[in-house]
């Protein structure tokens, strides 16, 4: 078993925020790709640069607001069929 | 080997006779089984048809081609996995039925008849609420109870298909049916339960998660992918099941969003790739049929795998709970790497298995012009990656550190876990291989650089929506609760409504009661006045006449505590 004391890469902020902005350097890079690149796809509106980064972004946005409206609606006490 | 041996029996026999082994040659002897069964399916052929008459029908138990070899094979290899994963199991009823369930779906699978096919149903059923049960917890056994009342109203319906199939055609064979055929309507909807349609679904989210460590695992495998083989033999290219599946496959994650047992997101997860698949079959072109069948081969490893890490993070954390873990990859490094397998997988990450099995149903969809549904399933693969491709990862082995020091998961289920991460990768890298055995040919090609470049913006972009809503709070926190699903619907409501109707009937039962008990007082006073001294009571009767009068009082009585 590893020691509590031990420090991981990850334990740092620091190293949190880099991955993030890596993270974000990845995926701006995956769109210019798209100017290079003419990517052919079976749905023409598909093809719009930055379509599916686009597209991701949003989805992901929205049903994590929609989830978390909807947590209002049905979110009950974890015993609730115990009861 | 022949045909002569149904696969199903070399594995439902082994099921039977492991309890009967001592606990230390179990595991080594049910490992045997599924490597036999695998022997067995490659030395059959399509075309291969074992007939027997039986009550005069024409039956045909086993019945080979490439639908069902595809379903085999996966399912002989699952229930090898699944065999080390449980290899530590002591307990003799847990793993023996597994087996038999495995069994149980691999007949199913190559029944060439209704009436095989339904015996192997039920069978499956039976076996998988052996595999709940084996949890031991009052809810297990509750939810059992829930889960195989379902299963077995699925083959009432399966039978009740079948009789009215046979009543108009003259025969049982399993064949293409459609939603217009003889008794179709019962035989979708006995499918369509197993399939887990949008609410027929809830067995799924209720009883799989409250299996053992292990058991889940098992559960993850085989009934919901044998409904997707009834569906795409029975009823290929039937409209509505695009329908059905795109509401499938986009319903579901925004409670995986929700929800803090990890093992039930990933029973929601596992409801939204089985909406791809039915929407597979529902296209009903070779791509999209072919796509419905690999996606399912791939779904079966990369789920089993997901299950895998959850059970092992159980087993050592003692919890799936969102809210009391985090951290886990510093004591479980193995398990955390397997772990991200799974999810890049089933996320359809290039070079991961549902890369090149999920985009040919998201292709045969573009190609048909279904844009609409098109757009949901974009949408439900973007929150794929979001729900179970991070969540389930961030939330046991990063996000705050919980504190939890526990062990690393034990050799076989790590042993178990590498196979299948293997399995995810190698179909990843070389998709012709699954492409292979596949029902029709394929000429579909995952690996064009417009296809990584296309579904690398949405996943990259995915994450950054995860990151940025994560970094500025939006997220929703991980909370002990329990969601609401159409389970409502049979677990309060239905109870509570019988309870309301049982009330007027209450009223009524207590009414007549006072009536009785009035009539009752009447008949004593009238009595005590018979019995006063020359009274009709006080003069001397016969015995028997005593007897009678004793009769009908304790008549009365009874009459009475029954109201």
């Amino acid at each position: 078993m590893h020691g509590d004391d031990r420090k991981y890469w990850l334990d740092d902020p620091a190293n949190v925020t880099r991955l993030y902005r890596g993270v974000w350097i990845v995926g701006l890079l995956l769109v210019a790709l798209d100017f290079v690149l003419h990517r052919h796809d079976d749905l023409a509106f598909a093809e719009t640069w930055g379509f599916y980064a686009f597209y991701g972004f949003v989805a992901c946005v929205s049903l994590v607001l929609t989830a978390k409206g909807l947590r209002r609606l049905v979110r009950r006490p974890e015993d609730y069929y115990e009861r | 080997m022949s045909v002569e041996l149904p696969v199903a029996a070399i594995l439902i026999g082994a099921g039977l006779v492991a309890p009967l082994l001592p606990a230390r040659l179990r595991p080594a002897f049910l490992a045997l089984a599924p490597i036999a069964a695998l022997l067995q399916l490659v030395s059959l052929s399509a075309g291969d048809v074992l007939r027997v008459e039986l009550f005069g029908f024409a039956l045909e138990p086993v019945r080979v081609d490439r639908l069902s070899l595809a379903f085999g094979y996966v399912f002989a290899i699952a229930a090898f996995l699944n065999v080390i994963f449980a290899w530590h199991v002591r307990d003799g009823v847990e793993p023996s039925a597994a087996m038999v369930y495995a069994g149980a779906a691999m007949g199913a699978v190559f029944a060439g008849d209704l009436l095989t096919l339904f015996v192997y149903w039920e069978l499956t059923a039976v076996a998988a609420l052996l595999v709940i049960w084996a949890r031991g917890t009052e809810r297990a056994f509750r939810a059992g109870m829930r889960y195989v009342a379902i299963q077995l109203a699925s083959g009432m319906l399966l039978a009740g298909g079948a009789a009215v199939y046979y009543a108009a055609t003259g025969s049982l064979a399993f064949d293409t049916i459609g939603l217009n055929g003889p008794g179709g309507v019962l035989l979708l909807l006995a499918f369509g339960i197993k399939c887990a349609f949008p609410l027929l679904h809830n067995w799924l989210q209720d009883a799989y998660p409250e299996a053992t460590a292990t058991g889940t695992v098992v559960l993850s495998a085989f009934t919901t992918k044998l409904g997707i083989y009834a569906l795409a033999r029975g009823f290929p290219g039937t409209e509505l099941l695009i329908w059905v599946g795109t509401a499938m496959a986009a319903f579901p994650i925004f409670y995986a969003v929700i929800e803090n047992d990890l093992r039930r997101v990933l029973a929601y997860s596992m409801n939204n790739q089985l909406g791809f698949m039915v929407v597979g079959v529902g296209l009903g072109t070779e791509l999209g049929l072919n796509g419905a069948v690999a996606h399912a081969f791939a779904d079966i490893l990369f789920k089993g795998l997901l299950f895998m890490s959850m059970g092992a993070v159980l087993l050592r954390a003692g919890t799936v709970n969102g809210t009391d873990l985090g951290g886990l990859y510093k004591s479980m490094p193995w398990t955390t790497g397997f772990c991200i397998v799974g999810a890049a997988s089933i996320s359809a990450f290039p070079l991961f298995s549902g890369f090149a099995t999920k985009s040919m149903i998201m292709t045969s969809a573009a190609e048909q012009g279904y844009v609409v549904e098109w757009l949901v399933l974009l949408f439900a693969s973007a929150g794929v990656f979001h729900h179970a491709g991070i969540k389930i990862p961030y939330f046991a082995f990063f996000a705050h550190d919980a504190g939890i020091r526990c062990k690393e998961a034990p050799l076989n289920m790590l042993v178990a876990m590498a196979l299948g991460a293997a399995l995810c990768i190698g179909i990843g890298v070389f998709p012709a291989a699954l492409y292979g055995i596949l029902p029709f040919p394929v000429t579909y090609e995952p690996y064009t650089s417009a296809h990584v470049v296309a579904q690398l913006q949405l996943l990259v972009f995915s994450a950054l929506a995860f990151a940025v809503l994560m970094r500025t709070g939006i997220y929703p926190p991980e909370l002990r609760s329990v969601n609401l699903d159409f389970d409502w619907i049979y677990r309060r409501v239905g109870p509570a409504l019988v309870a309301a109707g049982a009330t007027p009937l209450t009223a009524l039962s207590l009414g007549v009661g006072r009536l009785v008990r009035s009539a009752a007082g009447w008949l004593m006073a009238a009595g005590n006045r018979a019995a006063a001294p020359g009274g009709l009571m006080a003069r001397t009767r016969p015995t028997g006449v005593m007897a009678l009068w004793m009769a009908a009082l304790l008549g009365a009585y009874l009459l009475v505590y029954y109201l």
